[in-house]
């Protein structure tokens, strides 16, 4: 399982860094998602499979967790990161949108009067 | 938990929230917008003053939210260094507070210009005051969320063009922060960075941890503006109102310094590593690029934008020699550069409201009409280039004198030659703004607003900061004496933050 997400991880950042190294700035910001989305999946990955034992204390039990459980402070990182990305990318989306409004073109190209 | 200790290090974030939500409720009434924004950014430079001087008496404060004990829950911890750099967030809000009431627009402020400078403020604080590296990455978030709307207020073509570059490589950076994060937790199952440092010395020989600090490198490395990672800087800084970049210009890149400071003397020590060869080359790269991008350009704000880069180069090379003198060079450097900095651009704003114009070849006969503005611009602009007895001297000295001693002969050579080169852009703006005589047609004034006297105000105590920290350059060598040799005595650092509670 592991292997499957990480090559999964793997294919979602080069996928990201591809699209976000073309000129238009639609694919630029579908590339970020994708970027966003490959970290999550990596922290999801990296901090290490655990199936069928969700870090529930049963009813009536001592309050200690016994036994090999899920880590449930990755998840709420990847909560955290989903939430956080989620507004950044709405943002993105805006301002690609007044960008195109406003140079009248969907290409990087056409952006560089402020490099030079 | 002594409640006083929570107050001092929550106070620095909590104050500008309040401000920001206070802003938030107060939307239609411009005008108690603009005193909730001097009162609060005057309470946080209060609260900042406070906060140093019980660090400086009782060493490093730490704050356990919910009192939870050390490694599970959310620390903040205030050592010297993050609350000197809370000291100069709080010193550049007030002035950028200031200096918007004269400049931002009527526009600008009914979209809610107010609120997200408070907002920038908090992120930054919070940034600097978290002893958890899953909420420095939060913070940072906060800060880039406020820092983008800033940036694009008023909307004009230039500003979509840099906003674009800036965010999509802020993003870029976030996401490598992020993603070094979750390695590393899986790897150590922590993510305080006490913890963490604790955790990491039992994996020294593992290639992982390599992998990692380079991750947190890069990603840094981008917030801070180094070389290579530099380009969004000098293509979104000119762009926004010059409130803005100024507040940019003195916080923004040195959040990213302030971290590569943190991480690599906590949590990845320097050592004689593969990393502190790598730091030392784009030290070196970081402060020539700048240097010399700056001399290609002719706009006010880009020549100080690309002296931004070349000023965060003096600081890593304090980071990377990593000897005390070093360290000690690194800390006086940012205290000085935040405030000449952000001085500087505050200039190039009082200019453009006397002559319209940031181009420099439109530019001209200022020191014949205004001699008091010329010479408030030669203190922070011969500070930045290193001439004595100015603040940026004493931290270009104690930088180079460490280089030096490390015997890194041709880092040593750079820092000279880039000290000279910054000399001759800040005469190249001298001549051209200050000198020559106004060119034909050159541009309009722009139209006439009062208040150029809080511009002036601003910019006087910004200056008279400068020479202080020149003429008495003694004490705040000593404060970045007690700053270097608590960052390099990460033990001191663990036991206050894991120790007791």
């Amino acid at each position: 399982m592991s292997t499957l997400l990480a090559t999964a991880v793997g294919v979602l950042y080069a996928t990201a860094i591809y699209l976000i190294l073309r000129r238009s700035i639609v694919k630029l910001v579908i590339g970020l998602v994708l970027l966003s989305n490959a970290a999550n999946l990596l922290i999801f990955t990296s901090s290490g499979l655990t199936r069928y034992a969700p870090p529930l204390i049963p009813e009536g039990a001592d309050m200690v967790l016994n036994g090999v459980v899920a880590d449930p402070l990755a998840q709420a990182l990847i909560l955290t990161a989903i939430v956080i990305g989620f507004g950044v990318l709405a943002f993105a989306v805006v301002l690609i949108h007044r960008a195109y409004e406003v140079v009248k073109a969907d290409d990087m190209d056409q952006m560089k009067d402020t490099d030079t | 938990m002594n409640s006083a200790v929570a107050l001092q290090t929550t106070l620095p974030i909590l104050i500008p929230l309040i401000s920001g939500a206070l802003s938030l409720v107060l939307w239609r009434s411009r005008q108690l917008q603009r005193g909730i924004s001097v009162l609060g950014t005057g309470a946080l430079m209060i609260a900042s003053v406070w906060l140093l001087l019980s660090v400086y008496a009782d060493g490093i404060q730490v704050m356990y939210a919910g009192n939870w004990p050390a490694p599970f829950g959310i620390v903040l911890v205030a050592d010297l260094l993050s609350s000197i750099m809370v000291l100069l967030t709080g010193i550049t809000g007030l002035a950028t507070a200031v200096y918007s009431l004269a400049t931002i627009s009527k526009t600008h402020e009914h979209y809610g210009y107010y609120p997200l400078m408070h907002l920038l403020l908090a992120g930054v604080n919070g940034a600097f005051l978290t002893g958890d590296i899953f909420n420095l990455y939060v913070w940072f978030e906060v800060m880039l969320v406020a820092s983008f709307a800033l940036l694009i207020l008023g909307g004009e073509r230039a500003q979509m063009e840099g906003a674009i570059k800036y965010v999509t490589l802020n993003l870029v950076s976030s996401a490598i922060f992020l993603s070094a994060i979750g390695l590393l937790y899986g790897l150590t199952g922590t993510l305080n960075m006490a913890d963490l440092a604790v955790k990491l010395a039992d994996h020294q020989d593992n290639p992982m941890v390599q992998v990692i600090a380079m991750l947190f490198l890069m990603a840094f490395g981008i917030k801070a503006g180094a070389f290579p990672l530099f380009f969004w800087l000098p293509a979104s800084y000119h762009t926004p109102r010059v409130a803005v970049s100024s507040l940019f210009a003195g916080l923004l890149t040195k959040v990213g310094v302030y971290a590569l400071f943190r991480v690599f003397t906590l949590i990845f020590p320097l050592g004689d590593s593969l990393t502190r060869d790598l730091l030392l080359g784009m030290a070196g790269a970081t402060m020539l690029v700048g240097v010399l991008g700056a001399a290609a350009q002719f706009e006010f704000r880009r020549i100080l934008s690309f002296h931004i880069i070349s000023q965060i180069g003096y600081m890593l090379m304090g980071l990377a020699l990593y000897t005390p003198l070093a360290i000690i060079g690194g800390v006086f450097y940012i205290i000085h550069h935040i405030i000449v900095k952000s001085n500087l651009f505050l200039i190039s704003g009082l200019v453009y409201r006397l002559q319209g114009s940031y181009d420099l070849k439109q530019l001209g006969g200022v020191w014949r009409s205004h001699p008091m503005i010329g010479v408030l611009f030669l203190i922070p602009a011969l500070s930045l280039a290193g001439l004595p007895p100015l603040s940026g001297f004493f931290g270009k000295f104690i930088v180079i004198k460490a280089g030096v001693e490390a015997q890194q002969w041709w880092l040593v050579g750079v820092a000279l030659l880039v000290g000279l080169l910054t000399l001759y852009s800040m005469t190249k703006i001298w001549a051209e703004v200050f000198w020559k005589a106004l060119p034909e047609g050159a541009a309009a004034p722009a139209q006439q607003r009062g208040g150029t006297s809080l511009m002036v105000i601003t910019i006087v105590a910004l200056s008279t900061m400068t020479v202080l920290i020149g003429v008495a350059a003694e004490p705040v060598y000593r404060l970045a004496e007690h700053t270097a040799s608590q960052l390099l005595d990460s033990q001191a650092y663990i036991q206050s933050v894991m120790g007791v509670n």
